[in-house]
């Protein structure tokens, strides 16, 4: 699905467990083999107790309730794995499975605190850090080159930039947005940022079962988005680029989408020539679970990598279709002392680790949550002066440096 | 159990704080209200009890922007009975306003008798009183702060725990009602999807109170000369650089004084 | 015998605290400026040795009452309400300590006059009284004047050094009866201990705290590598211990220890009063966090605008280097 156009779906967002076999994807759901190819591709397939397999079971035999009292579908990290290699290609990880973790969440007797937190903030201040909103664009400044923001300019604009949280507040995240600002200036991209009206667009809120959370946030958005005129969005969230495509025309959402890196894949001959800089990496390339798996973006990004001088790309045993999530989605970005106290590894130290033996020295990421969890996992296992992390769009910014 | 919690909004830090023009007050615009975080406590440990014992739970607040949100909260975490005290204002200082509660608790129906009040053990903004201790004096009865348990309730008292210093605790017998200040819950405060606060919107009714008159005027005892941000003098010595470099700094300094 | 300045002893376990002698030191320049007597006033049942401790005091008023023995704030704060009747002090200063917990606001209500909290310091201005108090986490100060007497004053600790209120002079006693209810309704039952086989933070040189800023339970072991490499301890803010992260007994702060080692390391602490009271009487305070308006600034030696999380195990590096 590569593509600048909304992507054609069947709507699922009406689907509840009580009207679940009245909708197609409900019908498809029983057409599962139990095959067991879902909990054999999940990266926490030996520590979950329930994987879709068994729920789906658990379902045709009216024992969903059991299910819903234990905490295991906390450990999923919404990562498509499962989705992927469905042989009857049911939408687990869209529609079956945050709708039961729904039922997980309510029924958790604790909620683990660093996630309530992070939900709360999400509720209260649009993003997981608990930051003022009045703070989401002050990463403007120091951008290097000028930003429209459209609630001090609200002149019609050709592409609506949703930064999102991460790329917003994080520190290597706002580098992340200072060299996409670069690189839409450099290309003549006529953008535009919400800045402060920016909120959170919910996905892995929604994924995680919390879809209350999700619906106030999409009502939210919407109404900001109805305050402007804009062609297009381009966002750098991976998240947000599956909320908007698959969730948000619920709400009547009818704009194009595209993440970012796909985006600049289409500009690559403009932008080609503007790559001088040689950057002597070898670089490897982890797909992301949203934009690889979920959407068949596997090309693009390493197009980008390959028309940088200098730069040679390597692939890690798993890759494309088969890579293996940085353990960040679905909440999982703020469970790592829930997943530690039950003695699992890390996803993203599993996965450098894979980053490592093949011995590059860039290890190259399209995902916001991505590269904080991979330079955390270089450093606890020692790997921080072999191989650094770095974002596509850093690494088009810093080949376009003359 | 007949459980009563007062709950009220403070300025949220996590907005910049800027002092009006006039140097007395914060300035207004700037503000965005979040409720007293030891007031959230304050809710939890009354859920905890009505778990524990039976019961109801009421939650009183003075009127304020946002506090509909954190009364729905209540309401979808538990709370029987959610009330909107008008008349009271939030702001600097809690004298007036907490005489004005206490009042309004007497004369909300079928409020009182209750076994306790709880509230917060303090908030940001007690600076001519706190309200546990208020509200206990204007109702006649025993107070006890910084409380973190409630493990008893019979004969007309409670075991309540209270935290004094380096680790210690005690263990103090209060005869019922009282008013309680909750520095912790037994618990942290429960987590509520935002679904099920979504539906108590729909379900529950938020009670509205005239608080009684004439309410007392804020700050009437005191004249408040001015207000300020901390000054700097004082202000450590501030390490720039990168991490290492500033490792490197301190380690130096550390050195210096014989702690390496 | 009116309009003097009275400041309260506070006890723990027997023994006057040091934000006792803060009062009486703050106390005695108030008193000073106004040129009136300074008074400890001083409470309990069989504890009149502790009166000669409070030589800065011109006298001490020694309220004797086996119902004063427990640590009860409405039970102390019914006795100084009826000596504050009886002799129409100008300003009382009590310590807000968790023992005395919300007397000070009952003492004010029953004498129908303001009382204020968070008071980190006193002086004299025309003539009124002024206090300077903490608000809002410590991102403000107020200035406030109380229009009433007697003016009760919830004082905070670290006004003054206490040493500055200490002395060898032994004042002169009075002891004054006050008449209580035979049957309190609120009554210590026992104190309960912290958890045994802990180790004493108070005699440690070297200690590294742990905040908010540290974000996760996980993160500990980045604190706990650094506390290694220093030779210290590690210990947190109330937060921490609140999240279940580190036991109540490595608490530092208002309702946990008070610590001065030579070195205490702040990782992603804001600095909110409640910590600070704990903790600022060490040596050398350096502070990590990534707000440059954290209030934990204004108190440490030193400060580093940066992620803790990132510091933390740089430092650690460095030290291991340094030591060989």
């Amino acid at each position: 699905m590569n593509q600048a156009a909304p992507a054609v779906v069947t709507p699922t967002y009406d689907v509840t467990l009580e009207n679940l076999f009245e909708h197609p994807e409900g019908r498809r759901v029983l057409t599962c083999i139990q095959c067991g190819m879902c909990a054999g591709t999940c990266p926490y397939g030996e520590v979950m107790d329930y994987p879709p397999r068994r729920i789906i079971n658990m379902l045709r035999a009216g024992e969903l309730e059991k299910v819903f009292r234990s905490d295991s579908l906390l450990s999923c990290v919404a990562c498509y794995a499962c989705m992927a290699k469905c042989p009857r290609g049911i939408r687990l990880t869209e529609v079956l499975l945050p709708l039961v973790k729904e039922q997980v969440f309510i029924n958790l007797p604790e909620t683990p605190a660093e996630l309530q937190k992070a939900l709360e903030n999400t509720l209260r201040y649009g993003n997981p850090f608990g930051e003022s909103s009045r703070k989401r664009a002050a990463w403007v400044k120091t951008a290097g080159v000028p930003i429209r923001i459209l609630s001090e300019d609200p002149r019609p604009v050709d592409v609506l930039w949703f930064v999102e949280c991460q790329n917003s507040y994080h520190p290597r995240g706002q580098d992340v947005s200072r060299a996409t600002a670069r690189l839409f200036h450099a290309l003549g991209i006529d953008f535009a940022i919400l800045g402060n009206e920016e909120k959170c667009a919910g996905e892995c809120a929604r994924l995680l079962g919390e879809t209350g959370l999700f619906d106030t946030l999409m009502d939210y958005n919407m109404a900001v988005f109805a305050k402007y005129k804009f062609n297009r969005i381009v966002t750098s969230g991976v998240h947000a680029y599956d909320a908007f495509i698959y969730q948000y025309p619920e709400r009547g959402f009818r704009y194009p989408v595209e993440q970012t890196t796909p985006f600049l894949a289409r500009y690559l001959d403009k932008l080609r020539p503007m790559l001088t800089r040689k950057l002597p990496y070898v670089v490897t390339y982890h797909d992301s679970c949203c934009l690889g798996r979920h959407n068949g973006f596997y090309e693009e990004p390493r197009a980008l990598l390959k028309a940088i001088p200098g730069v040679r790309v390597v692939e890690m045993v798993h890759n494309r279709v088969n890579s293996i999530c940085c353990g960040g989605g679905g909440g999982g970005m703020w469970l790592d002392t829930y997943y530690k106290a039950k003695g699992y590894e890390r996803l993203s130290e599993r996965r450098v680790k894979e980053a490592i033996a093949t011995g590059a020295d860039v290890l190259a990421v399209s995902c916001p949550y991505e590269i904080s969890r991979f330079e955390d996992a270089l450093k606890v296992l020692g790997y921080d002066q072999k191989m650094v992390v770095r974002d596509v769009v850093e690494l088009l910014a810093e080949a376009m440096e003359a | 159990m007949n459980l009563v919690v007062l709950m009220r909004m403070v300025p949220d830090v996590v907005e910049e704080l800027e002092i009006a023009p006039d140097g007395k007050s914060l300035d207004q615009e700037a503000l965005r209200l979040i409720v007293s975080e030891s007031d959230d406590h304050a809710l939890e440990e009354a859920l905890l009890l009505k778990e524990r014992f039976g019961g109801r739970v009421t939650v009183v607040a003075p009127e304020a922007p946002e506090v509909a949100d954190v009364l729905y909260t209540a309401a979808a975490k538990g709370a029987d009975r959610v009330i909107q005290l008008r008349g009271v204002e939030p702001g600097l200082g809690v004298a007036a306003m907490a005489e004005a509660c206490a009042a309004a608790l007497s004369a909300i129906p079928d409020l009182l008798p209750a076994d306790l009040v709880l509230t917060g053990a303090q908030s940001i903004e007690d600076l001519d009183g706190l309200v546990a201790p208020l509200v206990a004096h204007r109702l006649g009865w025993p107070y006890l702060g910084v409380v973190t348990a409630v493990s008893e309730v019979s004969n007309g008292t409670a075991t309540v725990i209270k935290e004094f210093q380096a680790g210690y605790r005690g263990e103090f017998q209060v005869s019922l009602p009282a008013v309680l200040g909750v520095q912790a819950a037994e618990k942290p405060p429960r987590y509520v999807p935002v679904a099920k606060v979504r539906a108590a919107m729909k379900a529950t009714r938020i009670e509205e109170f005239e608080a009684p008159q004439p309410v007392p005027e804020p700050l009437q005892d005191v004249t408040i000369v001015a207000l300020a941000k901390p000054e700097a003098t004082g202000r450590a010595e501030m390490l720039e650089g990168s991490v290492e470099e500033v490792a490197g700094k301190l380690c130096e300094l550390l050195a210096e004084r014989g702690l390496l | 015998m009116a309009g003097n300045i009275w400041v309260v002893a506070d006890q723990w376990q027997g023994r006057l605290t040091d934000i006792t002698f803060e009062a009486l030191a703050l106390g005695r320049e108030v008193a000073d400026a106004f040129k009136v007597p300074l008074e400890a006033v001083l409470m309990g049942h069989g504890c009149a040795s502790l009166a000669e401790e409070l030589g800065c005091a011109d006298n001490v008023i020694y309220a004797e009452h086996p119902a004063l023995a427990e640590p009860v704030p409405e039970t102390h704060a019914r006795a100084l309400t009826e000596l504050a009747q009886q002799r129409q002090p100008r300003a009382i200063v009590i310590p807000a300590t968790n023992t005395n917990w919300g007397a000070n606001t009952l003492l004010a209500a029953q004498l129908g006059v303001p009382g204020l909290n968070f008071v980190v310091d006193l002086k004299a201005v025309d003539g009124a009284l002024e206090a300077r108090c903490v608000l809002y986490g410590g991102k403000i100060q107020v200035r406030v004047q109380p229009r009433k007497e007697p003016a009760v004053i919830g004082l905070w600790p670290g006004a003054r050094p206490a040493d500055q209120g200490r002395s060898e002079r032994k004042p002169s006693v009075e002891q004054a009866s006050v008449s209580l209810a035979a049957e309190p309704k609120v009554r210590l039952k026992r104190y309960i201990e912290p958890e045994a086989g802990e180790v004493d933070l108070t005699r440690q040189d070297i200690l590294v705290a742990v905040g908010r800023g540290i974000q996760s339970k996980d993160n500990l072991e980045l604190a706990e590598e650094l506390a290694r490499a220093l030779g210290g301890e590690i210990c947190g803010s109330r937060p921490v211990v609140d999240q279940g992260w580190l036991p109540l007994s490595r608490q530092i702060g208002k309702s946990g220890l008070t610590v001065k080692p030579k070195l205490y390391l702040a990782l992603g602490i804001s600095g909110a009063p409640e910590h600070v009271e704990g903790m600022k009487g060490s040596s050398l305070i350096v502070a990590v966090n990534t707000d440059p308006q954290a209030p934990i600034f204004n108190i440490a030696h030193y400060g580093v605008v940066a992620d803790a999380l990132e510091l933390a195990p740089a430092l650690a590096e460095a030290v291991r280097a340094r030591k060989g």
